[in-house]
């Protein structure tokens, strides 16, 4: 008897699910965000959700979301991964299995971002990932897109950035040989750089080790090895002191780094020696025009800080999410064909005005785009100097 | 020419801080035959220290209450962190050490091991793993030298260091503490029965050590401006092979082989790829000591010594 009345009553449970489910799926897009509201980096979840909500509040004005004839409501299903893997692959699999989202945006961190991309494959569900620059994320997952750029290509960036705005042609790294990120963005740049100059281009390629603090003796051979431009693509800590040894050696040139400079604490440890300094990076805050001011001023307006890289990518996927669904030129209804066309949609992107640049996709899930030239001022601010493309 | 200079004047200001914390692990080791592997991060303790001294200074000067010039400052730091560190050191001492004074020398070299976790593990939750920027209390001026570069930091942190070493050096050779000291690593069982008070006079070594540890960590902060809470340990480690290569309770032999392994390292990055840095430069170290075991002013160990 109790046995069937629970039979009786999970059966009545499913039938209201699916009617639910149904009837919400012809009215409402649900969009998932799967981001680290707690844990390590917490302030990376609340850029996320911030914009997230702003891309919402402009379709709730616009009086939904218009694709194909249709007009639907838009619905967030915001969920915390507490900056876990496991809890990302968790909240994805919910998200797409049980709360039947069309496209899930996020994790941020490659170290969320590769597993859930494996869940949303399996699922065959659109996932865009904001933030996550490790190739691993997308590589060998149609289903699994960003909107940032990959590692290896800031190397041809800024080879190209020095070439083109100082005209030199001898150009020094120095990078951490036991850190993969310096590692691999050194060898990226090396290559692009010999390609553009020529082989030896490259006058002093040097290396330390994660810890060291004095690199004299590196900065001593690179001083005299003739180079025009030190490149060093290093964390905020080494970077303040590299570049003060550097001056107290004598070096007068160009240093240029990369996103990995992209942090506040970066002038609040180099002081006045980074003044000056160029790095390549998704976005720049301080000289913005256009769409990316009108979004900086309105985030700010709205929370009292100026939105960071994360934010910024979050609000360019959720603009891209919503080109793809509005591409696809109408819902089915049948959740499964729905995703596949996002998915479709999504990969022939062409030249979308993102805020953080223009991105195209051209099969895979990763955007040809252009990074920022920021260049640290006078002032200690990180201004726009130049888009730069590969 | 220039690049040899150029990297003499480097290594002079590299060799100075493995030079002051090896004098510390070889007072430590000479006395007790323990390798005091909290040494390390009795050196990020110190920097620490001083980060907070000077912080709390300039403070000071800057309300008006007591204005005064940077140089001061500094002194006033060294001089002030070298005293509380001291202390940090005695209470290591008291705590980690005196207890297990008879125990096997195995157990005391891991208490430095869990005392040095403990400093660093305490740091961290004192401080957060943000990085610290340690004040820039000197404006730092560039001398070219006929291409060389010079900088008045880098002449200070020699020179300092050096005065410290010969102060050192003094107070072992010419006081009655000193001469105890001596003793006591010559024989640790017949000292006591003539009336040194041995237990102070360990406290004492410690204090001096951790002393010399904090003035090289205040320097560390004067010429790298970052502080982290794990600064110490690879400082530690290669201080400690500073320390042996010197010679056991050599205080010349400590600050010689802390400037050789300084040089060591500059040179073999002119030299070879900087990748290889560490590997061409311990292996040099390592077969100075397979031709020296001892070390360069080392005695070899005889029954005498406490082992």
């Amino acid at each position: 008897m109790r046995k069937e009345s629970r039979f009786v009553v999970c059966l009545l449970v499913v039938i209201m699910a699916f009617s639910l489910s149904g009837r919400a799926q012809a009215e409402t897009i649900k969009i998932g965000i799967n981001a680290p509201l707690t844990g390590d980096i917490p302030k990376v979840g609340e850029g996320t959700k911030f914009a997230a909500q702003m891309w919402l509040e402009d379709v709730k004005a616009a009086g939904g979301l218009a694709v194909g004839k249709k007009k639907y409501t838009v619905e967030l299903v915001l969920e915390d991964n507490e900056s876990k893997a496991e809890s990302a692959v968790k909240v994805a699999t919910k998200m797409i299995t049980e709360d039947d989202v069309l496209v899930m945006v996020g994790p941020q961190a490659s170290k969320q971002a590769i597993p859930a991309g494996g869940i949303a494959n399996n699922y065959k569900t659109v996932m865009v990932t904001p933030w996550s620059t490790n190739p691993d994320a997308t590589k060998g997952r149609p289903y699994v897109f960003r909107a940032c750029f990959l590692d290896p290509f800031q190397g041809p960036v800024v080879a190209n950035f020095i070439s083109t705005e100082f005209k030199f042609t001898k150009a020094a790294v120095l990078y951490d040989v036991a850190s993969d990120y310096p590692k691999g963005l050194a060898e990226f740049f090396k290559k692009a750089w010999e390609g553009l100059h020529g082989k030896g281009s490259v006058v002093a390629y040097e290396s330390f080790t994660t810890k060291d603090t004095d690199f004299s003796s590196q900065l001593t051979k690179i001083i005299n090895s003739g180079a025009q431009v030190l490149f060093t693509p290093q964390y905020y800590n080494e970077v303040a002191l590299i570049v003060q040894q550097a001056h107290q050696l004598g070096w007068k040139k160009p240093i240029v780094g990369s996103d990995s400079w992209g942090s506040a604490e970066t002038v609040k440890l180099c002081g006045k020696d980074c003044y000056g300094a160029f790095f390549s990076t998704h976005y720049a805050a301080a000289g913005a025009s256009g769409a990316t001011k009108a979004f900086i001023d309105r985030y700010k307006a709205k929370h009292g800080y100026v939105p960071d890289d994360v934010a910024a990518l979050t609000w360019d996927a959720m603009l891209l999410v919503q080109q793809a669904i509005q591409k696809t030129g109408g819902l089915t209804g049948d959740l499964k064909k729905d995703r596949e066309n996002v998915r479709t949609a999504m990969s022939g992107i062409k030249k979308f005005k993102g805020i953080t640049g223009e991105m195209t996709f051209s099969g895979g899930g990763d955007p040809i785009k252009c990074a920022v030239i920021v260049k640290i001022s006078d002032a200690g601010e990180f201004t726009f100097y130049k888009s730069v493309c590969p | 020419m220039v690049i040899f200079l150029q990297n003499l004047v480097n290594a002079l200001q590299w060799g100075s801080f493995y030079a002051l914390i090896a004098l510390g692990y070889s007072m430590v080791y000479s006395i007790l035959m323990l390798f005091n592997f909290a040494h390390g991060d009795i050196f990020m303790v110190g920097a620490y220290i001083g980060f907070g001294v000077s912080i709390g200074l300039l403070a000071l000067s800057s309300s008006g209450a007591l204005a005064m010039p940077n140089w001061l400052i500094l002194a006033l730091t060294i001089l002030f962190s070298m005293f509380l560190t001291s202390f940090v050191g005695m209470i290591v001492e008291r705590v980690g050490y005196r207890p297990l004074r008879n125990a096997p020398r195995a157990s005391a070299a891991i208490t430095g091991l869990m005392i040095g976790i403990i400093l660093e593990t305490g740091n961290l939750i004192l401080l957060g793993a943000r990085r610290v920027s340690f004040p820039s209390l000197v404006e730092t001026t560039v001398y070219n030298v006929g291409g060389v570069f010079v900088t008045n930091k880098k002449i200070m942190i020699v020179l300092v260091s050096l005065l410290l070493t010969l102060a050192l050096h003094l107070f072992v050779r010419r006081t009655k503490w000193g001469m105890a000291m001596r003793a006591m690593a010559f024989d640790f069982a017949v000292v006591p029965l003539m009336g040194v008070p041995v237990n102070t006079m360990i406290a004492l070594t410690f204090a001096i050590g951790s002393a010399l540890a904090a003035a090289a960590g205040i320097l560390f902060g004067v010429a790298y401006p970052v502080l982290d809470p794990y600064m110490g340990i690879l400082f530690g480690w290669k201080a400690f092979v500073a320390a042996i290569l010197g010679g056991r309770g050599s205080i010349l032999g400590a600050t010689l082989a802390g400037f050789l392994l300084g040089f060591t390292e500059i040179f073999v990055a002119m030299i070879f790829p900087s990748t290889l840095r560490d590997l061409i430069a311990y292996s040099i170290i390592l077969l100075i000591l397979t031709f020296r075991p001892h070390g360069f002013f080392g005695e070899p160990y005889s029954a005498r010594l406490r082992l």
